[in-house]
């Protein structure tokens, strides 16, 4: 039987959200009251198991009051508040990074990018031809995973998940400052040479695939991932009693990939380097 | 924490320099030989890890011995401290003044800013490079405002090597006082030019190496560039500090009263002059009455955001979190500024005065001085001072013998100017990243090390001393009402006489730049730095007030008052400002990190360009700055475009 903690109940508050009074649990933020109220509002670098970095700064909405934007992701609910999402200062604010990310970033597996681009008519080419760009090759330096830093746009989430917030390796940091910081190890060397224990848990949460499975790059690479074509199967891990889930997609009856469901209280989507990486017994058919 | 270190081994030079900073490691989980006992028991944990905070230092320590930061050394400071590899090599990568790959010992930083451009600094650098030559062991580097701008164009030596106790260069009756000045004058002579060639550092072996030395060399020449790089211990020395203060010796004056006609390390002189009374009237009203008469005082911070100091001791004071911090903002890296070092320079006995009211006020014990790391002897006063006043029984357990304990702890900074924003400045102490922290919470209520902390600038701290000793009546009499007291402005650029100056809120544009001598053909004023805004040469009737700037569309910022005459092509100074901007983003928001490089590329194309050549890029311009201006996280990228915007709209840049 499962048990789903209910907790202490929370007090409700309320303010205005686009003219509308809403309420919202205390200490929920105002990116939970959007969507709660089903509003769209795009994010990147927010990770539903992971303490908001507001980085990305393409959440940004306009609270009546304060000087600036304040990114809804991180910001939360004050009773009273008057907050505005679609208002042309803050359309104009998210069109804008998404122009500057997409000049200088290779966008092109991020998942919903190219639908923000047009909703906010973004001209990433505008900059012209000479913007700089995060010109990195692919690290390929071990079986398992792949770092493609030039599609990278660091948004902090695998630095938060291999550290304090999940894994407790350490492995990884950013290096460097301004728009030469990178996601590195130390003396930026191979990542075999680093505290890496291979869990997978920073591509769980990487939002533009600039870390993914080796085997999804390679496919990508031949031109032969398809997601359309892939089932998803969630179920457990065999390899110790801890119960955790695991996602496994399959294309063509192999599998390409395995996630686990961020909502399950085993795992809040984090396994280890066996859960992740050690499928391929499943599929030695000898 | 399980950390994994590589297999690079420090030398010795690097371990000495580390254990001259956290003693000698007590058990191989520290980076000792292993012994028996280590088998037995596991030593460090959260112990270490609460040391975080001296990771900054312990890669000075590195950095000031060898000239770099090897992977050896790296690894072996992240076993003292427990700290994983790969952030401590992120922290060490975000500093300029740090270099992770080998490097010539003497480093030769050439300002290239506003000021020092103006005067002739690309010239300079390209006139000490082909002077120096190759294999000169000297590393000549371009770098963002040293703070010198009274005397553009401004070099600073830095050369590795073993510590050497900075000497006060100007001040001949050092000697018989002890403390950090008082070093023997034979120490660092003839062995030291010897070794410097070695650019690697550390062969290991024994013996006198070169002593670590600064130079301060302003204005420069390539001659005396050149000769202070290659032998910063014979440089003549630097000009006192009163020299930066034209109106010294003034009767009226509040702030620079004690400027050349006090000797800035004798402590002594300093109570002799007024020193010591402010605290004692402190001790006397207690907190909450300090407190008030700084508040119907109606000072507000000197920085550049104006915020009621008043307020901000009130809210710390009343946190029921314990303890609280007192941090003192010396990271004066906005180009233009240079009020704070003059002050640390010419009268640092009253920042560790103000340093001291504030913290009783606030309930802190114990205090930060974050000192930018490009200012030695600022450093080396504020050591000395503070040496002094522990010594006197003015710093310590019992202050003044009133029972209340508070020392001071300094903080060198390493060539960030983001970490002069207050929150950036808590985690580049705790040894993190100098990236700045999202508000709410508010430094108030979790400010350094997570607890109720009260940040102040210098000047605003200075400004408690005339405010206990004349009263808050009489010090809210100085200036307007809305912007009291006096303030100090840093003249520079096209003027007969640069430096600080000081004045009540209330005067004009026109009046200071009288004062400073002003030439003819003024083309621009930039009020605030790069962070603030140009006006035209007929506005000089703008009050220097906070109101009166905000009134007129601009902004006083830190109180920079750079001139500019129409010898400097305008859009090249905006690359400048822009080149800026790139280089000092921490680079954790994208509207700022991107943005700033976008900004830059666009003056860039239309550096030469004017009218309808350059509209659409003038356009581009305005929707990138909007946006960082409305989504960054922090100041910096929030007034990166500022300037740029006000030389288009107020100067008729590019038309």
């Amino acid at each position: 039987m499962t048990v789903t903690p209910l907790g202490i109940p929370r007090r409700l508050l309320e303010f205005t959200l686009d003219g509308d009074p809403v309420r919202a649990p205390e200490g929920s933020t105002i990116l939970d009251a959007c969507r709660a109220a089903g509003k769209d509002v795009p994010t990147l670098c927010e990770g539903d198991t992971l303490t908001p970095k507001n980085a990305c700064r393409v959440c940004v909405v306009e609270v009546e009051g304060s000087r600036t934007l304040v990114p809804a992701c991180s910001r939360r609910a004050e009773p009273g508040m008057d907050v505005r999402t679609g208002t042309e200062r803050a359309r104009h604010s998210r069109k804008v990074v998404l122009e500057l990310l997409a000049s200088s970033v290779d966008l092109s597996t991020t998942p919903r990018v190219a639908e923000w681009l047009k909703e906010y008519e973004a001209k990433p080419d505008r900059f012209g031809p000479d913007a700089a760009r995060l010109d990195e090759e692919p690290r390929v330096d071990n079986d398992l995973y792949v770092r493609d830093y030039a599609k990278c746009i660091l948004c902090y989430k695998c630095v938060d998940a291999c550290g304090d917030q999940w894994q407790n390796s350490f492995a990884i940091s950013v290096a460097g400052r301004g728009f030469d910081a990178r996601i590195a190890v130390e003396h930026d060397g191979p990542l075999t040479d680093s505290a890496c224990v291979y869990c997978g848990n920073c591509i769980e949460v990487c939002p533009t695939g600039a870390l993914s499975f080796k085997s999804e790059f390679d496919m990508r690479a031949a031109g032969t991932w398809d997601e359309a074509r892939q089932t998803e199967t969630t179920t457990v891990c065999a390899y110790c009693g801890v119960g955790c889930n695991l996602t496994l997609h399959v294309q063509d009856n192999e599998i390409v990939k395995v996630t686990s469901p961020h909502d399950n209280p085993v795992t809040h989507g984090n396994l280890c380097i066996k859960g992740r990486f050690g499928y391929q017994h499943v599929q030695n058919r000898d | 924490m399980d950390l994994h270190f590589g297999d690079s081994k420090p030398t010795d030079d690097e371990r000495a320099a580390v254990d001259a900073l956290l003693g000698p490691p007590e058990s191989s989980w520290e980076g000792a030989d292993r012994s028996d006992a280590d088998l037995r028991w596991a030593r460090g944990g959260r112990e270490a890890r609460d040391r975080r905070d001296l990771l900054l230092p312990g890669l000075h320590a590195v950095n000031d011995r060898i000239g770099w930061i090897s992977e050896g050394a790296l690894d072996y400071l992240c076993r003292r401290l427990t700290i994983p590899p790969a952030e401590a090599y992120g922290v060490a990568t975000f500093y300029a003044m740090f270099s992770l790959g080998p490097r010539p010992s003497t480093v030769l930083h050439i300002c290239t800013d506003l000021a020092c451009t103006a005067a002739g600094a690309t010239r300079l650098c390209t006139e000490v490079e082909s002077g120096l030559g190759p294999g000169s062991g000297v590393q000549v580097e371009r770098s963002p405002c040293l703070g010198l701008c009274e005397r553009a164009p401004a070099a600073l030596v830095i050369r590795a090597g073993e510590t050497a106790r900075p000497a006060f260069e100007d001040e001949a009756r050092s000697g018989p006082k002890g403390g950090p000045g008082a070093q023997p004058p034979g120490d660092d002579g003839g062995t030291s030019r010897s070794s410097e060639a070695e650019s690697g550092g550390g062969k290991g072996r024994r013996g006198r190496k070169a002593q670590r030395s600064t130079a301060v060399c302003a204005p420069a020449t390539p001659d005396t560039a050149i000769q202070a790089a290659t032998a910063p211990e014979t440089a003549p020395p630097e000009p006192p500090p009163t020299t930066a203060v034209p109106q010294a010796g003034t009767p009226t004056l509040t702030l620079l009263h004690r400027m050349g006609t006090t000797d800035p390390t004798d402590l002594d002189d300093y109570r002799a002059n007024g020193g010591y009374t402010a605290l004692r009237r402190a001790f006397a009203i207690g907190p909450a009455a300090v407190i008030r008469e700084v508040t119907d005082a109606g000072l507000v911070g000197r920085g550049g955001a104006a915020f009621p100091t008043g307020r901000k001791w009130q809210a710390t004071a009343s946190q029921p979190d314990h303890p609280h911090y007192l941090v003192c903002n010396a990271d004066e890296s906005e180009p233009g500024t240079f009020k704070d070092r003059v002050l640390m320079e010419g009268d640092p006995f009253a920042l560790v005065e103000a340093m001291t009211i504030a913290a009783y006020a606030t309930g802190a014990h114990h205090g930060y001085l974050y000192l930018r790391g490009e200012y030695p002897r600022a450093t080396a006063r504020m050591e000395h001072a503070i040496a002094q006043a522990r010594a006197r029984g003015l710093l310590g357990d019992d202050v003044l013998g009133q029972g209340y304990a508070f020392d001071i702890e300094i903080r060198r900074g390493a060539g960030a100017y983001i970490c002069g924003e207050e929150t950036a400045l808590f985690n580049s102490i705790e040894g993190y990243r100098g990236e700045p922290r999202t508000k709410p919470p508010f430094p108030v209520e979790k400010g350094l090390f997570g607890k109720p902390t009260v940040e102040n600038n210098v000047e605003t701290l200075v400004n408690v001393l005339p405010i206990l000793t004349m009263g808050a009546q009489a010090y809210a009499a100085i200036g307007t009402e809305k912007s009291t007291g006096p303030k100090l402005f840093c003249v520079s650029g096209s003027v007969a006489r640069p430096g600080i100056y000081e004045l009540p809120f209330g005067a004009t544009l026109g009046e200071l730049l009288g004062l400073a001598g002003v030439r003819d053909n003024l083309r621009a004023v930039l009020l605030g730095g790069a962070a603030g805004g140009f006006v035209r040469p007929d506005e000089l009737d703008i009050p220097l007030t906070f109101e009166g700037t905000r009134e007129a569309g601009t902004t006083l910022g830190s109180g920079v008052v750079m001139a500019f005459d129409d010898t400097v092509p305008l859009p090249r100074l905006l690359l400048r400002i822009a080149q800026f901007f790139r280089d000092e983003s921490c680079g954790q928001c994208v509207p700022c990190r991107v943005g700033t490089v976008r900004q830059e590329e666009a003056l860039h194309r239309i550096v030469d360009r004017a009218g309808a050549d350059a509209r659409a890029d003038i356009t581009l311009l305005r929707e990138v700055g909007r946006a960082m201006r409305d989504a960054s996280i922090c100041g910096l990228g929030q007034t990166a475009w500022n300037a740029v915007e006000s030389a288009i709209d107020r100067l008729g840049a590019y038309e």
